[in-house]
């Protein structure tokens, strides 16, 4: 402490410690506290917090096992269905997004001249310099009944009547992968951009195929960045809010939504904590089981 | 099972830059051949033309008699061992080893057999369940070789693989090399810019220079008999006299050199034909530091000049004596550490006498160290 002062001076010292203590405290720690806690509390009208009625309380994680206690149903079949559908969405759009980027990434850091990959990278992230929503709301102009793809379907010929990417869900899925494409190339990009070349051509050398190759040398080498872009849009998709509000179709719940609703329309604020803290859970449980895969420490990961 | 490799006028251009310019070679079957050249002379571009992983833009490699046009490296008939010998870091040894089989489809038990008998060639029994980093500079060197030879290649390309080890390992490595060689039989192409690893292992070396070739031959006939200029100062040491020709036999020389004169033999053109030189031709007449001695009653030879000292330098095993005939042409010559130096002061004028066969007179051209 005393040389992280004398090497830094007073002022700035005094500065990186307060911005880090601000950052970890208040913006990290207490939040997550409060929202662990507010999860185990009974929804109750201001007067009455703080008061007799306001005990622990495992009765918004019943809720979302077993539902309401009107209702006819053992068990929450809609809020749970909705859970799982968005884990098991948020997974298939992380591997749609791993098998979409890994070719992509291979080539900017191996094949790609300087120029070509920096033109490359370039490309990829302008369209990121658009808000999330207006994106959405294009890929909804371009997949709708009278979209773009639609009607060039139609007017080639292809296709008598047009198809309901968005029913279908087509608009949901491509709209979670590409919004999230840049934080699985990168990861990608630089871990296969420090793989030394020569090793690519000592495998071909050696009379292996372009698939071994990769299956042998390159993934395993790469491992750690599959790992951690896999955590990142995982965990981003299954979070995500904006995309699936506009894409996903009238009869697909993403969770957040549900999150959305009792905070916002039905001022449940100790429901949407317990539904939050699931969603953390399951997210933590995701990186953890990618660890486990990858056989990777989460060290590498966040590298 | 070992192949010739041949390379007809083969050239390599990058843009308008020839990085290989027309060669043409035969490697024998079995041989160690090495090709000799200062960095970007093009021999890695070479090597990589016959591996496969580059196309010449002119002219053709065969292997074996077969033109190697439009077969990639995995498919030739050859393994290259890299500079920094790219071992794959997540296998164990003997995964490593045994990649070239596991990639063809080798049971897992044969591979294991396989990598056994290598690492038994390479003095490594036992220890393929490690892991690459494990293992030390040297160990990992013959597991690169080890790895190359799995598959019995026909021909095994070498890219400066030495580069990396420290001066003991390397001469102990050269010697290992050469031995392996010997024991497997096959084609070895080694490219190097050490001479000394050059003429130490090969049966033959090629020197290059600016994408072409300068000389091919015996080690002993490049050092002994260099065709050019460049050759002459590129391998091993040289002293070099801008002359003019008085006159000329054919077999020898005599020229002019700053009010010296000497006689010398007319160097080679190539194996068999020697150069002609006219009366006024502007010549090089080379000598190497150690074919010269200070002149005494018992070692007078049939050259002779005096040079002024200027320093003594201890390499070791050798000491480099420094002098200078005027102040425009210097001189440099070596004795073992062993002669006695004391006598020689600086300032001091010394008498040097050197033999005219080991002196060769060269058409003036650029040298290595210019």
């Amino acid at each position: 402490m005393n040389y992280f002062f004398n090497k830094n001076g007073p002022l700035i010292s005094t500065y990186f410690i307060i911005a880090i203590v601000f950052w970890l405290v208040f913006l990290i720690i207490i939040p997550q506290l409060y929202m662990l806690d507010l999860s185990f509390r009974p929804n109750l009208p201001p007067l009455l917090r703080g008061g007799p009625d306001d005990v622990h309380t495992l009765e918004h994680y019943k809720y979302f096992i077993f539902g309401s206690a009107t209702s006819e149903d053992p068990y929450n079949y809609v809020d749970l269905g909705v859970f799982f559908n968005t884990f098991t969405t948020a997974i298939f759009v992380t591997i749609l997004n791993l098998c979409f980027c890994y070719p992509i990434a291979f080539f900017m850091a191996k094949v790609a001249t300087p120029k070509t990959s920096r033109l490359l990278i370039v490309s990829l992230i302008i369209p990121f310099w658009i808000n999330e929503l207006l994106r959405s709301f294009a890929l909804r102009i371009i997949f709708a009944g009278e979209g773009v793809i639609n009607n060039i379907l139609v007017g080639t010929g292809l296709i008598d009547t047009g198809i309901n990417f968005i029913a279908a869900d087509i608009a949901l899925y491509t709209g979670l992968t590409y919004a999230y494409i840049l934080l699985m190339i990168f990861p990608l990009y630089n871990a296969i951009e420090s793989l030394d070349t020569n090793q690519l051509e000592a495998a071909k050398d050696l009379g292996s195929s372009t698939f071994r190759t990769h299956w042998r040398i390159v993934i395993p080498h790469a491992k750690a960045g599959i790992a951690s872009g896999c955590t990142m849009v995982f965990m981003l998709t299954a979070g995500a809010l904006a995309t699936p509000v506009v894409l996903s179709s009238p009869n697909t719940y993403w969770f957040t939504q549900l999150i959305y609703q009792w905070f916002n329309m039905n001022d449940n604020w100790s429901r949407g904590s317990a539904y939050s803290i699931l969603l953390l859970t399951i997210s933590v449980i995701f990186v953890l089981l990618m660890m486990r895969i990858f056989k990777v420490k989460i060290g590498e990961i966040v590298r | 099972m070992s192949a010739d490799v041949e390379l007809q006028n083969v050239s390599v251009t990058f843009g308008s830059f020839y990085a290989a310019k027309n060669v043409s070679v035969k490697i024998k079957q079995g041989e160690f051949f090495s090709f000799l050249g200062p960095s970007g002379c093009g021999k890695t571009t070479l090597l990589r033309a016959i591996s496969g992983f580059l196309d010449p833009s002119e002219g053709k490699v065969l292997i074996g008699g077969q033109d190697m046009a439009g077969i990639g490296p995995n498919k030739r008939p050859t393994s290259l061992i890299f500079q920094n010998l790219a071992l794959f870091p997540l296998m164990s040894v003997a995964d490593n080893i045994a990649f070239s089989l596991e990639v063809r489809g080798v049971s897992k038990i044969k591979r294991r057999e396989r990598a056994d008998e290598l690492l038994e060639l390479i003095a490594l029994s036992g220890q393929g369940d490690k892991k690459v980093h494990e293992l030390s500079g040297g160990q990992r060197q013959r597991v690169a070789i080890a790895r190359a030879l799995a598959i019995e290649p026909e021909v095994l390309l070498l890219d400066e693989p030495l580069s990396a080890l420290d001066l003991k390992l390397r001469q102990k490595m050269r010697t290992e090399l050469r031995a392996i060689q010997k024991r497997v039989g096959i084609t070895f192409i080694y490219i190097t810019h050490d001479q000394g690893e050059a003429l130490t292992m090969s049966d033959r070396v090629a020197v290059m220079n600016e994408g072409e070739l300068e000389q091919v031959g015996l080690c002993d006939d490049v050092y002994d008999f260099p065709n050019t200029p460049f050759v002459a100062t590129f391998v091993g040491e040289n002293n070099a006299f801008y002359s003019k020709v008085i006159s000329s036999d054919g077999e020898t020389v005599k020229v002019e050199s700053e009010g010296n004169v000497f006689i010398a033999k007319a160097g080679k053109i190539d194996e068999q034909n020697k150069h002609t030189f006219n009366k006024g031709d502007e010549v090089i007449m080379f000598i190497r530091p150690e074919s010269i001695f200070i002149n005494n009653q018992n070692n007078k030879l049939d050259n002779n000049f005096v040079a002024k000292l200027n320093t003594i330098e201890f390499e070791g095993n050798l000491k480099n004596i420094y002098l200078s005939i005027n102040p425009n042409m210097n001189v440099r010559f070596s004795v073992p550490n062993a002669v006695d130096t004391s006598d020689l002061s600086q300032n001091k004028n010394v008498e040097l006498t050197f033999s005219s066969e080991k002196a060769v007179v060269l058409p003036k051209g650029s040298l290595a160290v210019d």
